[in-house]
């Protein structure tokens, strides 16, 4: 897989195959072949658009929920795991080392609703042995992107 | 000499600059709001964060003093580190080595240590505003050799030669190039540093853009065989680290003249910054990711730009070093700072006038791509609609 297209599309998904063709030196029409190869190997997973949803005055309560979990015969940690991602409210669980097994990032309307769920969904379910919820304050960065708004660079208009 | 020297008697040294040729130019675009630029000539990304956090923390720590004149050891030895590892270049960092306020005080300071009064410094053209007023300032004399889209605005070694006179005294160049983007082959270069040899010139190179080429390798005039002791390398942290604010350069040259320019340099400027001494050294030992990184970016850029250039008609000879593409735009008729001039008021896009930079820059616009893929596209289209009224 070409790494570069990956890169490209990874920074801005809406550059299009004739700007990547023109970038990489490779015709539109293999970008093209390349990139749906791409999709299909589930390489490129989806394209989206990240939001500050802050701005629109939709907030949403999110917390990082540590799970202690105990592992299980022959499936390890990954039956539990999947138990717990198939929740829509589970946005990002990740298996991690160290004083806890998986932190479960989960976004709700109300702080309410979130509680709800670690209580009711999460906490439990056959082998989860503790949960800590922390809700989030405040996002100053997500994804390489800083949140707040960028500072005009001032630059001079023309530099000999 | 001006037929009025004006209440305050402006030195003579002074007056005989001439102030930027496209100053109307500057004055319109100063007027003017939801300008596209393509005119400037420094990097779109801030100081990598880490570059700028050793400065910081330098100054949480007090570290707000003098340095040594040349600039710290510390820096000293990564910058002779950095040029080996990088060039192929072997300097002494206790006696070859000097740290400037940029490439611009190391082009003075060279000038100054170098040049008599009369002396001539064979330079390219087009190139820099400054290479002819720094030669000016040291009351040498300017000799510009022509340079052409034909020859990818490479410098002929033929040219300098048959302007050699008994007062030559050096060939100052610039490659890669502002404003054409031009970098010398490694063959070409052998052939002027084989003649600066023979006649026993200095070559003084300014290699600030050294890091920016685009699948070429950048020669550096010193490595050349017996080229050390005729050389004169200036450098510095501005275009490759995004570091143009930070003011900061070096010279690199025989002891003997490292030692002459440090005289000039310790009356007249003492040391550089301390801070931006800190961020060097941040940025020689952990600042070549950052360094590959802009470079991938700016060479998709670069792509889009000419490319975009050739198809609305503009001849564009593809720039392979710095961050600039140079089109021809004689098909429209126009002088540079007419098309210059016009392309701002009617489509809003601002380009440098390739006039400024030499009488061989004429018919050519400097369009410089570090700037947002975005901005390059739709300035691409203003150009295009232009082009398709006048071209």
């Amino acid at each position: 897989m070409n790494k570069e297209i990956l890169k490209i599309l990874e920074n801005d998904a809406r550059t299009s195959p004739e700007q990547i063709a023109t970038m990489t030196g490779i015709s539109p029409k293999e970008v093209t072949n390349l990139i749906k190869q791409a999709e299909k190997e589930r390489v490129i997973l989806k394209y989206k658009t990240m939001i500050n949803w802050d701005k629109v005055g939709n907030e949403q309560v999110s917390a990082l929920i540590e799970v202690k979990v105990t592992p299980q015969r022959d499936a390890g940690f990954d039956s539990i795991a999947e138990r717990i991602y198939r929740f829509p409210q589970a946005r990002t669980v990740y298996l991690l080392s160290g004083a806890y097994d998986l932190l479960v990032l989960v976004t709700g309307k109300t702080m309410h609703e979130v509680a709800d769920f670690v209580s009711q969904k999460l906490a439990p379910l056959e082998g989860v042995q503790g949960t800590v919820t922390h809700f989030m304050l405040k996002r100053y960065k997500e994804d390489g992107e800083i949140i707040e708004e960028k500072e005009e660079t001032k630059r001079q208009q023309v530099v000999l | 000499m001006p037929a009025n020297p004006g209440k305050y008697h402006i030195s003579q040294r002074a007056n005989q600059l001439s102030p930027s040729g496209i100053r109307k130019f500057f004055d319109l675009l100063a007027s003017i709001e939801g300008v596209i630029s393509l005119g400037v000539g420094e990097p779109d990304f801030a100081t990598p964060w880490h570059i700028s956090e050793a400065a910081i923390y330098s100054l949480e720590k007090g570290m707000t003093m003098y340095t040594s004149n040349s600039g710290m050891p510390e820096l000293r030895q990564e910058l002779s580190s950095h040029l080996r590892n990088n060039f192929s270049l072997e300097y002494d960092p206790a006696s070859e080595l000097l740290i400037t306020v940029g490439v611009s005080e190391a082009l003075d300071l060279a000038m100054r240590a170098l040049i008599n009064p009369g002396d001539e410094v064979i330079i390219p053209d087009p190139c820099y505003v400054a290479y002819g007023s720094c030669v000016i300032l040291a009351e040498g004399v300017p000799v510009m050799v022509p340079t052409h889209q034909e020859n990818n605005f490479e410098l002929n070694a033929e040219d300098v030669e048959a302007r050699i006179t008994p007062k030559t005294r050096a060939i100052l160049i610039g490659y890669p190039a502002n404003p054409t983007g031009a970098v010398m082959s490694r063959e070409h270069l052998s052939q002027i540093a084989e003649v600066a040899r023979r006649h026993g010139l200095m070559v003084i190179s300014d290699e600030i853009y050294a890091k920016l080429v685009y699948g070429v390798e950048h020669t550096s005039v010193a490595s050349l065989p017996g080229m050390k002791e005729n050389t004169v390398l200036l450098g510095g942290f501005s275009k490759a680290y995004a570091m143009t604010g930070w003011r900061i350069g070096y010279a690199a040259a025989p002891r003997e003249i490292i030692a002459a320019m440090t005289k000039i340099h310790q009356y007249t400027m003492m040391c550089v910054p301390t801070m931006a001494q800190y961020a060097a050294i941040e940025a020689l030992k952990s600042g070549e990711d950052d360094v590959a990184e802009m470079v991938e970016d700016y060479n998709r850029r670069r792509l889009v730009i000419v490319k975009g250039l050739c198809e609305i008609g503009l001849s564009c000879f593809e720039p392979k070093g710095a961050f600039y593409a140079f089109p021809s735009i004689k098909s429209t008729g126009m002088t540079s700072e007419e098309f210059a001039e016009r392309l701002l008021t009617e489509e809003k896009v601002a380009v440098v006038p390739g006039s400024a930079f030499g009488q061989c820059g004429e018919g050519y616009v400097r369009c410089c791509y570090a700037t947002s893929l975005a901005e390059i596209e739709e300035s691409l289209s203003r150009m295009k609609r232009f082009i398709a009224k006048y071209g």
